[in-house]
């Protein structure tokens, strides 16, 4: 699946080249940060009417990551719906889509910072969720290890012969991994940033997301000069 | 002749002074509904604007606004203020000036709405925000007079079209408003005066006298210009001359980074110390008002500088300007050596410097072209849909408004008068609900009707961001520039150029070379560096393409036998390629073939203008790839391009079929950068991305997403969509330019000259040696993007 394979605390994992997490042995597929419905609190807020087609487009592309790995097990990381109120003025298509994903499958979402409350979409509703030797949770906390996170929205840059790429990634140590947000509508914070290097020890790496995974270290220099 | 009130008449006769003839006109018609000036530098143009207000206020009997006076530079509104207030003062006349842009402070910009001064001075932008509050037909009740400064430049650009706006939107709160336009020389007065005036009232034109016809010459050098390239160094020794042997010189150069490395270099040949600076758009604020005060003092006696200098400010003692590299334009060429000798009736004297040997030609024709006062332009299409969705909001933020009155109101403005209904309604309905084919916005639409069918707001909130948003001025995104340790300002930079720099990279800025040092909070901290061979920063500036009547002179003085006109070295080089090859001529197209270094090279002389060229390049090596021709990359200049492949072609001509190129042009703007750079930039004027929001600045952190992805998005679900054919259109006479390709091959009309050649052409040789080579990509960039990755990881011991 062109991902890019790596253990944590035991458990063997796969980055994805879409930006989800694959945890074969579980047959779990990890998604951080949907923001479904952001277009719509965009337009609540008085902003601009935003193309209202970014729930359909995050959640066809996560049907297609489940068509392809047959996961058995979802879990979205947490800030799944842009707030509380844009998950329950979610439109009835996009309902039904959810509905439909979650046919056959146990469904656990995290709260975020966005939407802590429960929803009225089917699922189970978690703080965190502990599974096998892995803690799932919205934020990273600073100290845990075995931990799978989103929030940050992480990006990471690489300089190739061709120019400059910034893609959405994963940030990963023997601590943790940071997932990359999966939703359509969302944007990135360069791991340079303080907020993202003081939380990766130095050897993390960053992997890019794409057309296929490419893991690149996530500080360079300081890991080429160590 | 119209009586002068006494306090101005005496004014003028204390000073021994003449009013100008066109003066006097401006006065005796002071009545007409609009009128427009056109005056080379140095008439005398905003006296005559401002005279007939200076008479009807003399009598102190208009209370509140009575002149609104917009220019598209801050800097010339704060001048004028000053300008304008020494005089008045003199004549003893009860008139406030006060001016009102960006730089202007909250509690002056509220005092002036409560209580505005009889003359106002502001940009496009301040005045769109003014007409933007509920007060508006207050403020602009007893307006009688707009003057538009600078009409000539502002016609080119959106600002323009979102002035005409504004000015429709007052003549609504002040019947009988009088509009007066001064302008520069232009090709077409009537069509600016179709512009600036109301529809159903065009504007009569007054034309000053010219003046004599400048003195311009093309520099001439020992060292011959070289093949290639852009920065007139190989003249630095004659230009230097130049300078001694006059009191002030502006040295003109078409992009910045141009002038960063030209005054480096005079800097390190300027062994006299003579005094020099440097401006340009990219500079400090700080910076250019420092140049800008030695210049008026007469310190400086030369200043090297971009388009930044080409408007307004007055620098009485410039006589000679240097135009380095071709002007591209002939009518901004004109416009540029009229900044030489502000006095009236005294020649302007102009030296042009071609930076590579096909600039000789270029040079010679433009100045065939200034000789002949034959300028060019390219006539601007109808009033763009983004700022008029732009206005539609900015009117709603004003108060409710019924849309058969507004759209009777844009269509007064010249550059909308035939806006279709279909457009206008697209246009609101895009404003008020987004417009899509899925309607999702039922309850969160931006605009509503109520009872009588009036839009407003519904949330008054959205008043605030729209308003922070106003304005069609695209700031790509910069990073400021400052000296480490709480040092001075230096400028900006692109934020692209800054990502690719690395600790201890150096660069040209304002002329010193800096070492990058960190970036802190959205500033590039850089500390003074040694180093003699900088990178060049990349600057926003834009990059012209030569025009079309340029282009045809060019094409015509390629017909002549010979050519005493040009230096030996250049008339040479055009006679061998006649010999090898031959030259282009005006109404056919030249294709040259040729292997090298074993490579199969195909050149397309198609005097497209280097965007059309560039299009041209992409289109061809798309078909030529589809024809397994293996193309591997291509090089575009104004006048050809240069495609290498490992595959001959044996018969371009079917390449040129212009309704295959259209169809490709159809598939390739699918996922196109340039397209989407051109998304962005209308999306934001329409209001759909928001530069400014009430939060605090970004800091950077989870930024907004790219504007790519609402790009594509709409691409995918919602292909009809107005913003994309917004876009379409713009990128079509902008960065694709594909209606010069048309013009290209409707000129030609499929006469196409193919010569198979053994070797690289006279003509074809300074191709290999332009930068911007474009690969062609296939699945290229991923590979590499594999290859930089791996590479990384090894480096860093990292297992990949």
């Amino acid at each position: 699946m062109n991902g890019h394979a790596f253990s944590l605390a035991g458990a063997e994992l796969c980055a994805l080249p879409s930006g989800a997490l694959w945890w074969a042995a579980r047959r779990l597929l990890c998604v951080a940060d949907l923001h479904l419905g952001k277009a719509e609190r965009h337009a609540r807020r008085g902003g601009a009417a935003l193309p209202p087609y970014e729930t359909e487009e995050t959640l066809a592309r996560l049907d297609a990551d489940l068509a392809a790995t047959g996961a058995e097990t979802v879990v979205c990381l947490g800030d799944s719906f842009d707030d509380d109120a844009a998950a329950r003025a979610l439109p009835e298509a996009a309902r039904t889509a959810v509905a439909r994903l979650q046919v056959g499958r146990r469904w656990i979402w995290v709260a975020g910072n966005h939407d802590p409350g429960p929803t009225d979409l089917g699922g189970t509703h978690l703080a965190e969720a502990a599974i096998g030797p892995l803690t799932f949770r919205h934020i990273a906390a600073p100290g845990a290890t075995a931990e799978i996170s989103g929030h940050y929205h992480p990006k990471a840059r690489l300089r190739t012969a061709a120019g400059r790429v910034a893609r959405k990634a994963f940030l990963i140590d023997g601590d943790r991994a940071i997932l990359p947000a999966y939703g359509t509508y969302t944007g990135g914070l360069c791991c340079e940033d303080p907020a993202l290097t003081a939380l990766m020890r130095p050897e993390a790496i960053a992997v890019l997301t794409g057309r296929r995974a490419l893991a690149v270290p996530m500080h360079p220099r300081r890991t080429a000069r160590a | 002749m119209t009586e002068l009130p006494p306090p101005i008449a005496q004014w003028f006769a204390a000073r021994g002074w003449e009013i100008h003839p066109h003066q006097v006109e401006m006065l005796e018609r002071a009545g007409e509904p609009a009128l427009l000036l056109v005056a080379p530098t140095g008439g005398g143009k905003t006296l005559a604007g401002f005279l007939p207000t200076l008479a009807e206020l003399a009598d102190g009997a208009h209370a509140g606004l009575h002149t609104l006076y917009v220019s598209p530079l801050k800097a010339l509104a704060a001048d004028i203020r000053r300008n304008l207030t020494r005089p008045i003062e003199e004549m003893g006349l009860p008139v406030r000036v006060e001016d009102r842009t960006g730089d202007t402070s909250y509690t002056k910009k509220r005092r002036q709405r409560a209580d505005p001064p009889h003359i106002l001075l502001t940009t496009p932008e301040s005045l769109a925000l003014l007409t933007s509050y509920e007060d508006a037909p207050r403020i602009f009740a007893g307006l009688r007079r707009v003057i538009v400064d600078e009409a000539h430049a502002l016609a080119e650009s959106k600002r323009g079209d979102q002035l005409m706006l504004a000015l429709a939107r007052l003549e609504s709160l002040a019947p009988g408003l009088r509009r007066v336009g001064l302008s520069a020389t232009v090709e077409d007065p009537p069509a600016l005066a179709r512009f600036l005036a109301r529809s159903d009232a065009p504007a009569q034109v007054v034309e000053a006298d010219p003046g004599p016809d400048p003195d311009i010459r093309m520099l001439r050098t020992r060292a011959a210009p070289p093949w290639a390239g852009g920065g007139g160094a190989y003249a630095i020794p004659e230009v230097l001359e130049a300078v001694r042997a006059h009191r002030t010189t502006l040295i003109f150069h078409n992009t910045r980074a141009q002038a960063e490395i030209f005054f480096h270099s005079l800097w390190l040949a300027n062994d006299d110390g003579l005094p020099i600076g440097i401006h340009h758009g990219s500079l400090d604020r700080a910076q250019r008002e420092k140049v800008e005060a030695a210049m008026t003092a007469g310190q400086l006696r030369a200043v090297v500088c971009t388009g930044s200098l080409d408007l307004g400010i007055d620098w009485g003692d410039v006589d000679l300007v240097i135009q380095v590299g071709a002007p591209k334009n002939v009518k901004r060429l004109v416009q540029r050596i009229g900044r030489a000798n502000h006095r009236y009736n005294a020649p302007s004297k102009a030296l042009v410097v071609p930076a590579n040997r096909f600039e000789v030609v270029e040079c010679e024709a433009a100045l065939q072209a200034v000789r002949a006062h034959d300028l060019d332009g390219e006539p601007r299409g109808p009033g763009p849909l983004d700022v008029l969705c732009q206005q539609i909001l900015i009117a709603a933020c004003a108060g409710p408004f019924e849309a058969d009155a507004l759209y009777d109101e844009v269509r007064c403005a010249g550059p909308y008068a035939g806006l279709a209904r279909a457009d206008f309604d697209a246009c609101l309905a895009f404003a008020a609900t987004g417009g899509y084919a899925l309607k999702a916005y039922d309850r969160w639409q931006r605009l509503k009707q109520d009872a009588a069918g009036r839009w407003h707001l519904r949330d008054p909130r959205a008043a605030q961001r729209i308003r922070m948003n106003i304005g069609t001025i695209q700031d790509t995104d910069t990073l400021k520039v400052r000296m480490r340790g709480r040092g001075p300002m230096l400028g900006e930079v692109e934020e692209a150029f800054a990502a690719s720099l690395s600790p201890g990279d150096t660069f040209l800025i304002g002329g010193r070379i800096v070492r990058y040092d960190a970036l802190r909070e959205l500033t590039v901290e850089v500390s003074p560096s040694g180093r003699k061979t900088p990178k060049i920063a990349v600057f926003n500036g834009t990059k012209f393409a030569t025009s079309t009547q340029l282009s045809a002179r060019i094409l015509a003085l390629f017909e002549q036998d010979a050519w005493p006109e040009l230096p030996a070295h250049t008339a040479d080089w055009l006679a061998l390629q006649r010999t090898v090859s031959r030259l282009p001529a005006p109404d056919r197209l030249l294709i040259e073939t040729f292997p090298h270094e074993g490579r199969q090279h195909l050149v397309a002389y198609g005097f497209a203008g280097r965007n059309g060229q560039q299009t041209l390049g992409l289109l061809l090596t798309k078909r030529m790839e589809e024809m397994g021709l293996d193309p591997l990359g291509f090089v575009s200049t104004d006048y050809a391009t240069l495609i290498w492949g490992l595959e001959a072609v044996p018969d371009p001509a079917p390449l040129f079929d212009i309704a295959a190129l259209e169809a490709g042009l159809e598939r390739w703007l699918a996922a196109n950068a340039v397209m989407k750079r051109t998304f962005r930039a209308s999306a934001t004027i329409a209001g759909l991305i928001e530069r400014n929001t009430p939060q605090a600045r970004k800091s950077g952190k989870q930024a907004t997403f790219s504007s790519d992805i609402l790009y594509d998005t709409l691409r995918k679900y919602d292909p009809d969509h107005l913003m994309l054919r917004i876009t379409r259109d713009e990128a079509m006479r902008g960065l694709v330019d594909f209606d010069r390709v048309r013009e290209m091959c409707a000129r030609v009309a499929g006469r196409i000259d193919h010569m198979a050649l053994d070797r690289v052409t006279p003509l074809a040789a300074p191709l290999f040696l332009e930068p911007g080579r474009v690969p062609v990509e296939g699945a290229g960039r991923e590979r590499l993007a594999e290859d930089a990755a791996a590479a990384l990881m090894a480096e860093a011991g990292l297992p990949a």
